[in-house]
């Protein structure tokens, strides 16, 4: 006597903004997909997040795929029906001391080489077209095709045009079950639901790690949680979204006036033995998060903070992703470890998993990004 | 011991005050600058006025408490003008400020005891200036000795409703009108547990029936249309009657309530998990009758851990202070604490006769015009929480209240969803056609209130 599995072509695992957009894309080339999300999808950190889309200040590796991202960003109202407040504000990095501004010169040359727009503000434009900023800023680095978005809104509708082109999105499943032999992937959900498909796709974001353990191949993940705050509204007058060098701040302005702010890391139950993970921000980062706040934009002294939060990603240890093939199963893929910059990353990663999963390629190069760059660490299969 | 109380109202005054005889002087943390809460609050000593005034027949338990209070704060390490913004159970730290400046209070035990707020429904027309909820047309009454209006109209439903009525009538300002949403037979089916309250229960028919000995027009059962306004303010309310006849009654203000919900923000940062109260119509959280709650070294007392109104404030911040010492295996005197068990089980029974009386019209909230602003500080409409639940709505549907906050920003704004939070919930599970319980209540996150940033 056993539950009837629902059996699909692709299983993806997540409903991020890497599992969404992967089912959304399989879909579109009409690959029956079935995903299974532990919550709501885009309740973790792709909903949840700073909302950056930011191609500026890159792992150069990563460049191709944000550029890929980037181009399908400027057609999402076409694509899921809604722009989910994607907004081209422009991106500016700035430099406090010379060591900084340095940093941002040397960018240049990375941009160039990916074809990335990025203009240097010296040291007298600076403070001429951005008068608001502070003393201590010394000079900047802009790139016009950057901006934000609302990160509430994206996944959400991601995975509606997903079901509106024919995938199947299964929300409240937790997969606790892993099993694979005979060139197809069963999985059990908590409550006893199972699942069969021949390619599984892993975009469990933090979680990702335990589903590749799962599989023979664990790799040193650890959570992320950026913390994070927002003001109440005021005046609109921060156009650009706003970072600095080393990134112990970043702040950005909506034109309904919140300043959305982040900066340091909150703290979090990633893997609690009863219920659902949490996280949650640190007061002395905040208020630290609001100090370089204050000094790199003087005018938000005695703006009233309204509310704060993190959430959970997974932090690779040289904070670049896992994405590509499996080293231990074939027709599983992997995609997770964003490492904190993988909302921008979103739209592109279901473009390039469903290339991998029908071609057995990507046309955008992901070598970088291969789970087998670790050493083999003691493998937990569970 | 380090304990750490916040809140200075009829809980945290009792808490104290039962610490101190013990020998433990907690540090006491209340954002306003005096004691006595919610319904002692004194005026600033210019506008001083006799107890009997003040507080009508609560003017024995009034002074009763101020003099505890006085007698506590020094004694304890008194904090006044101090928000608790912030919680962190793990390494039991308060997060505080005062005046500006930040502090980080580090603690053994807690005891929250922050009280409650007003529940309020918005009606077509309630951003109008001169429409306030009843316990702020209280309050102005009390600590600032000004009435909100001439000639106003106090509408809604619960004990508040008539007391400030009442109060209003002997300050000089007659009502225009008391109008109770809910019928009489409803308040007479509870009647067998009203009795139970003895006193309170009598009080409440004394300003029933003093209002109508004084030609103050009642009206029960009674369901509102508008609030009609000009630029300068309120003009009129809109009603019907219990039999469906349209009403105007002309007035210069407008008190709005339907009972109180707890400010348990803090209670949530901390961790407590919460359960829904059928009956009070509202989320609580977890505590046993002596106030111990599933996160240990927290303690709950008074209206903000489910509202039990004044009387059992008090002895829930006794008994809480008890349960403190008691974990802390100081020597208590383990009848008293007994006794003011059996007080406080009583005192649940009362309460849930009197919520009976005045249930919170879930339906009237749910059935607000599409083009009623709900939430005020986000400028959205009941529409724009509806069109959440729709399958058309651009992001999906939204399940439950968080989703459709994330989706709309209802209850994103300066408030929070402490003010527009219940009835954003109706509206939503009327949309979905659930029950209000099934989805779920607005997440809580820090700060419990808006916070300045610093200067440089
Ligand atoms: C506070 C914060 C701020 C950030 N700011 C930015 C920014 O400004 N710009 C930027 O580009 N990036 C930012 N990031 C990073 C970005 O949000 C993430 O890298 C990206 O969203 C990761 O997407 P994902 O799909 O891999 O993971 P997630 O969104 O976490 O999705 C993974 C999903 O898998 C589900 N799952 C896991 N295990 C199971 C299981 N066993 N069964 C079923 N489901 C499961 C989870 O419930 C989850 O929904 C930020 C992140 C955080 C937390
Ligand atoms: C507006 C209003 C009017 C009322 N009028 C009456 C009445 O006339 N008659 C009647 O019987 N009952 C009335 N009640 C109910 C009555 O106030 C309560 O039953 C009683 O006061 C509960 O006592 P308490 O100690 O639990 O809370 P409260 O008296 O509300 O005291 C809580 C205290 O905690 C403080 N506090 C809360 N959060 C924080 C924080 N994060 N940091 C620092 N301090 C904090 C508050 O400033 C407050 O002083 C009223 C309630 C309200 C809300």
């Amino acid at each position: 006597m056993s539950t009837p599995v629902e059996t699909a072509e692709v299983i993806i695992l997540g409903g991020g903004g890497a599992g969404c957009s992967t089912a959304l894309h399989l879909a579109q080339r009409g690959v029956r997909a079935v995903l299974l999300e532990r919550g709501l999808v885009g309740g973790q950190a792709s909903g949840v997040n700073y909302g950056g889309v930011r191609q500026q200040g890159r792992n150069p590796a990563e460049l191709p795929i944000a550029r890929r991202s980037r181009e399908i960003w400027g057609r999402l109202p076409e694509i899921i029906g809604t722009d989910a407040e994607f907004s081209e504000t422009g991106h500016l990095k700035l430099a406090r001391n010379e060591a900084e501004e340095a940093d941002l010169i040397a960018y240049l040359d990375t941009a160039r080489q990916h074809g990335l727009p990025l203009r240097m503000v010296g040291r007298n434009a600076i403070h001429r077209d951005y008068p608001w900023l502070g003393p201590s800023v010394l000079a900047g680095s802009f790139a016009p095709e950057d901006g934000s978005a609302n990160p509430r809104l994206l996944v959400p509708a991601i995975a509606k045009a997903a079901r509106a082109a024919g995938a199947v999105i299964h929300e409240q499943t937790r997969v606790t079950g892993y099993y694979h032999g005979a060139g197809r992937f069963e999985l059990t959900a908590e409550d006893g639901r199972r699942f069969a498909a021949p390619v599984l796709v892993n975009t469990g974001g933090y979680w990702g790690g335990a589903v590749a353990a799962a599989f023979g191949e664990a790799v040193p993940i650890q959570p992320l949680n950026p913390n994070m705050a927002v003001t109440e509204p005021i005046r609109y007058f921060i156009e650009p979204n706003l970072g600095v060098v080393g990134g112990n701040v970043y702040l950005r302005q909506i034109p309904r006036g919140n300043v959305i702010l982040g900066g340091g890391h909150g703290e979090s139950e990633a893997d609690p033995a009863n219920g659902r993970p949490w996280s949650r921000p640190l007061a002395e980062v905040t208020l630290e998060t609001l100090r370089h706040a204050v000094r790199l934009v003087p005018a938000l002294a005695g703006v009233q903070l309204i509310r704060s939060w993190s959430g959970i990603d997974g932090q690779m240890p040289d904070r670049i992703p896992v994405i590509g093939p499996s080293r231990t199963t074939p027709g599983l893929f992997h995609a997770f470890g964003f490492s904190g910059h993988g909302f921008q990353l979103g739209p592109a990663i279901g473009a390039i998993l469903a290339e991998l999963v029908t071609e057995g390629r990507s046309t955008t190069p992901i070598d970088a990004f291969r789970i087998d760059r670790f050493p083999v660490a003691a493998a937990t299969a569970s | 011991m380090k304990v750490a109380v916040i809140g200075a109202g009829p809980a945290g005054t009792r808490a104290v005050e039962t610490l101190l005889a013990h020998g433990i002087s907690p540090v006491w943390l209340e954002e306003s600058a005096d004691g006595g809460g919610r319904i002692y609050q004194r005026p600033p000593a210019p506008l001083a006025r006799d107890h009997r005034t003040l507080y009508g027949f609560e003017a024995k338990r009034a002074a009763a408490l101020h003099s505890a209070f006085d007698a506590a704060r020094s004694r304890a390490d008194w904090r006044p003008q101090t928000l608790v913004w912030h919680i962190r159970p793990s390494t039991r730290q308060l997060h505080t400020v005062s005046q500006g400046q930040q502090a980080v209070v580090d603690y053994h035990a807690a005891i929250l005891c922050t009280g409650a707020m007003d529940r309020v429904i918005p009606i077509p027309g309630w951003t109008h200036p001169g429409v306030t909820s009843l316990g702020a047309a209280q309050i102005a009454l009390k600590s600032q000795g000004c009435a909100i209006g001439q000639r106003p109209v106090f509408l809604g439903s619960g004990p508040l409703l008539w007391l400030v009525a009442y109060q209003y009538a002997k300050a000089g300002a007659p009502p225009a009108a008391v109008l109770d949403t809910t019928p009489f037979a409803t308040k007479l089916a509870a009647t067998p547990g009203l009795l139970r309250g003895g006193a309170t229960f009598a009080k409440g028919l004394f300003y029933i029936t003093w209002l109508r000995a004084h030609g103050i027009p009642i009206a029960e059962g009674v369901s509102p249309i508008a609030i009609d306004g000009a630029e300068d303010g309120v003009t009129a309310l809109r009603w019907r009657d219990a039999a469906g006849r349209e009403h105007r009654t002309e007035c210069d203000a407008l008190g709005l309530g339907w009972g109180l919900r707890p400010e348990a923000q803090l209670a949530d940062l901390a961790g407590i998990p919460f359960r829904f109260d059928a009956v009070q119509h509202n989320w609580i959280p977890e505590r046993d009758l002596a106030g111990r709650t599933p996160v240990a070294h927290h303690y709950l007392a008074g209206d903000g851990a489910g509202i039990g109104g004044a009387e059992m404030a008090e002895l829930a911040g006794r008994r809480a202070a008890l349960a403190v010492l008691q974990n802390a295996r100081t020597p208590i005197d383990t009848a008293a604490a007994a006794a003011l068990d059996r007080k406080l089980a009583a005192g649940q029974k009362f309460r849930v006769a009197l919520e009976r009386a005045f249930p919170f019209p879930a339906k009237l909230a749910a059935s607000l015009p599409d083009d009623t602003i709900l939430c005020r500080c986000e400028g959205l409409r009941a529409a724009d929480i509806r069109a959440t639940a729709m399958v058309d709505y651009h992001a999906g549907v939204a399940p439950e209240l968080n989703r459709a906050k994330a989706f709309s920003r209802a209850g994103m704004g300066r408030c929070q969803g402490r003010l527009c939070g219940a009835a954003t919930a109706e509206v939503l599970a009327a949309a979905l056609g659930q029950p209000v319980e099934a989805i779920g209540r607005l997440r809580g996150q820090p700060p419990v209130k808006p916070i300045p940033i610093a200067a440089a």
